[in-house]
């Protein structure tokens, strides 16, 4: 559930179409040139508004973020350590 | 400045009549409010026709204008700023002169020097003349292009306007917009010279000649960018090279106050326009009137530094507030008069300032602009830098860091974010010595904004416009120092083809409003390409001799202030809580397939994700205002052909009053 709503985001605001062939879980969004500096400041925006994390300075690494597998893992372990 | 227009003969069959040449001067009264007149020769080869914009020899400077024994004719729009010493000359080789006009001296040039008269003009100009006795035309455009010039092949006529909607009415059918012009703007912001928008109409290219003889057209080159071979610099020393640069500039100021009208200043705030109203105070006796723009949105408003340069030097200054309304309820009529697609908002606000300039009782303005293209001071130019500077040790984990002086933003996403800065800015690093290096990142982060285009448009394309361009840069280009590549890239894309136009010369004179720019005297920019880069960034202090020439002119705080960039609101400007309803019908599903240029579902998510406020990236805020300004285009130059060439100007108005 959590990945459907990471890849719509994705798809509807980064790539702009419900195409949902056009995202794999894995994909790097870096290396597909989805975003650029100021996205990954979308990103943060997105996941902090809809589950309720905060992202520290240290945490915006792509390992966190550059994929929807990446954000999946994150936001579980974040929401655990909050929980 | 005026407008110009005409048609010539492109076979022996074609005959030019005069009607013709007069239904093209409607179009172009914005730009000539204060008369107008049509020559055609008696052999019917050739038809000239004026707008005119009074400013010198208000009295005796009607064009089309001729020689002493009326076989050189000339229509011209534009300023000869040298004009008085031009005469001086000419008079003494004999010519005569039947008025005071700046417009005379071009026709007594041309029969002394002939082609090579252009060599002999200092200002800035677009110029039709034509040579009965050789029964030849050329067009020219000045240097780095402040005034435009364009032409098409009509059957067998060649027409040529100063703006695009002048040759509408001599055209059988609606022009079509061209795939390839789309591709230049979304990677470069405007179409390259001498492409336009338009399909079958071109610009004739800053710094070069088009000529028409025996119905053929050939284009030359008479003046470029040139920079030394790496290290052939000028050898004075810098507070040497600070008075010179400062002297030129002065002089380049004081020969464009030559007018028989009031002349007013613009006034950003920033390092430019504060040094040129201090040079016109020092060097003229008259009290300078000065334009400034504000904006609501406080990062945008440069408000507390006009007021600091308006109280250092006791200037007049009247102001506008730009409000994000008035950029969206404009912008069709920005676009009217731009004929283009442009990806920034930022032409509007400057309509609106001539607009300002013209009801104060102006009509001539000189600004800053240019100083940043020919005295290095565009942040990209540090970025370039910086990138090079990287690329020799691409491993280098500080190098990068760099980026974050000039990007704060960088700096907020904490030190963690190397990682994406890396990634972002590291495009191209392993050849930085390929042509157009230091302006990939630009070029690519505007590109992304295709992936709004149809699949039509996409099939549409055949060359990648960036290998096109590296592809026909000067051969010397090559040996150029890299921070000299950059700058000329910059002259040659966005300053000639978009800053000058868009958002220069087409929104000064929809409102009639006159700009001169002495930091784009030839003579400034050929004495600044013979410096030694490092002294333009010096580490990464930008226009540095510059600053050194202009130190005891102005206060600290303007010398020392980080450069802000001229900006408007993009998006904000049109997802306001009632935006006009323009917006909505051009970004519409049926008129996005209709028109055809846009992929329709994806223009939708982007316009939702605008309105729901979350589109902050700067490719989101081009995409938007490129697919709508397109959109505009095709409305007015192509769905509504019909009317625009009968209503001209009121073709803009039923769109933004429903």
């Amino acid at each position: 559930m959590m990945k459907k709503t990471i890849q719509h985001y994705i798809l509807g605001n980064l790539l702009f179409t419900e195409d949902e062939s056009a995202l794999q879980d894995g994909d790097s969004f870096l290396d597909s040139g989805i975003i650029d500096s100021t996205g990954v400041l979308e990103i943060i925006l997105f996941i902090e508004e809809t589950f309720g994390i905060k992202v520290n300075d240290d945490e915006m690494i792509p390992a966190n973020l550059d994929s929807v597998d990446n954000l999946a893992a994150f936001i579980n372990r974040k929401q655990a350590i909050a929980a | 400045m005026c407008g110009i227009t005409g048609i010539a003969a492109l076979s022996t069959q074609a005959n030019i009549n005069e009607t013709d040449v007069r239904s093209m001067l409607p179009p172009l009264r914005h730009r000539g409010p204060d008369g107008s007149g049509v020559y055609v020769d008696p052999s019917r080869r050739i038809g000239l026709g004026h707008t005119r914009l009074s400013i010198i020899d208000l009295a005796g400077g009607a064009q089309p204008m001729h020689n002493e024994d009326q076989t050189v004719w000339v229509t011209f729009n534009g300023e000869i700023f040298n004009y008085l010493e031009l005469r001086e000359t000419l008079l003494k080789a004999d010519h005569s002169f039947h008025s005071h006009s700046d417009t005379e001296v071009i026709v007594h040039a041309y029969e002394q020097y002939g082609d090579a008269f252009v060599q002999h003009l200092n200002g800035q100009f677009a110029i039709a003349l034509w040579d009965g006795n050789r029964q030849r035309l050329l067009l020219v455009r000045d240097r780095v292009g402040i005034l435009p010039l364009f032409y098409t092949r009509q059957g067998d006529r060649l027409l040529f306007a100063s703006e695009i909607k002048a040759l509408l009415p001599q055209l059988s059918t609606a022009p079509s917009i061209s795939p390839t012009a789309l591709d230049q703007i979304f990677t470069f912001w405007a179409p390259r010279s001498p492409n336009t928008l338009f399909e079958n109409i071109f610009q004739v290219t800053p710094g070069h000649m088009l000529t028409l003889e025996n119905g053929r057209l050939h284009e030359s080159s008479y003046w470029d960018w040139h920079f030394p071979e790496q290290d052939d610099y000028r050898r004075d020393s810098d507070t040497e090279l600070a008075e010179q640069l400062y002297q030129l500039l002065a002089d380049a100021t004081r020969i464009r106050l030559r007018a028989d009208v009031p002349v007013g200043a613009y006034l950003s705030g920033g390092l430019d326009s504060s040094a040129l109203v201090a040079l016109i105070c020092k060097h003229s006796n008259t009290q300078l009137k000065t334009f400034s723009i504000g904006f609501e949105e406080q990062s945008l408003d440069e408000s507390v530094f006009q007021q600091q340069m308006v109280a250092h030097l006791g200037v007049e200054n009247s102001r506008i507030i730009s409000l994000n309304r008035d950029i969206a309820e404009d912008f069709p009529a920005t676009i009217f008069h731009a004929e283009t697609a442009i990806l920034r908002t930022a032409p509007a606000p400057m309509r609106q300032l001539s607009g300002l300039v013209r009801a104060s009782g102006y009509k001539v303005v000189l600004t800053g602009e240019g100083a940043d293209e020919a005295l290095g001071g565009y942040d990209l130019f540090k970025e370039a830098k910086i990138r090079q500077f990287w690329g020799r040790h691409p491993q280098s984990e500080w190098r990068p860091l760099l980026l974050k002086t000039l990007y704060p933003y960088l700096e907020t996403s904490g030190t963690q974010a190397k990682a994406y800065l890396r990634k972002y800015y590291s495009i191209g690093l392993d050849n930085p010595g390929q042509p157009g290096f230091s302006h990939l990142t630009r070029w690519f982060t505007t590109a992304q904004c295709k992936v709004f285009f149809s699949q039509d448009l996409n099939a549409a394309l055949r060359e990648d416009a960036i290998d096109r361009l590296t592809g026909q840069l000067p051969p010397a280009f090559g040996q150029w120092h890299a921070f000299n590549k950059a700058q000329y890239l910059e002259a040659k894309t966005l300053m000639g083809d978009y800053l000058l136009c868009s958002q220069g010369d087409r929104m000064l004179m929809s409102n009639s409003v006159e700009g001169r720019f002495p930091f784009l005297d030839h003579r400034v920019i050929e004495f600044a390409n013979r410096l030694d880069p490092r002294l333009k960034m010096r580490a990464l202090n930008e226009k540095y001799l510059f600053k050194q020439a202009m130190k005891n002119q102005l206060p600290r705080q303007i010398i020392e202030r980080h450069k802000q960039p001229y900006r408007a609101p993009d998006i904000p400007a049109f997802c306001s809580a009632h935006p006009p309803a323009y917006v909505d019908e051009m970004l519409s599903e049926e008129k996005l397939k209709h028109y055809g240029y846009f992929d329709a579902k994806k223009v939708g998510f982007l316009l939702k994700k605008a309105r729901c406020g979350n589109a902050i990236a700067y490719k989101d805020n081009m995409a938007l205002v490129g697919v709508l300004s397109t959109q505009l285009c095709h409305y007015f130059f192509i769905e509504q052909f019909s009317r625009t060439i009968r209503a001209t100007d009121g073709a803009c108005s039923s769109l933004t009053s429903h």
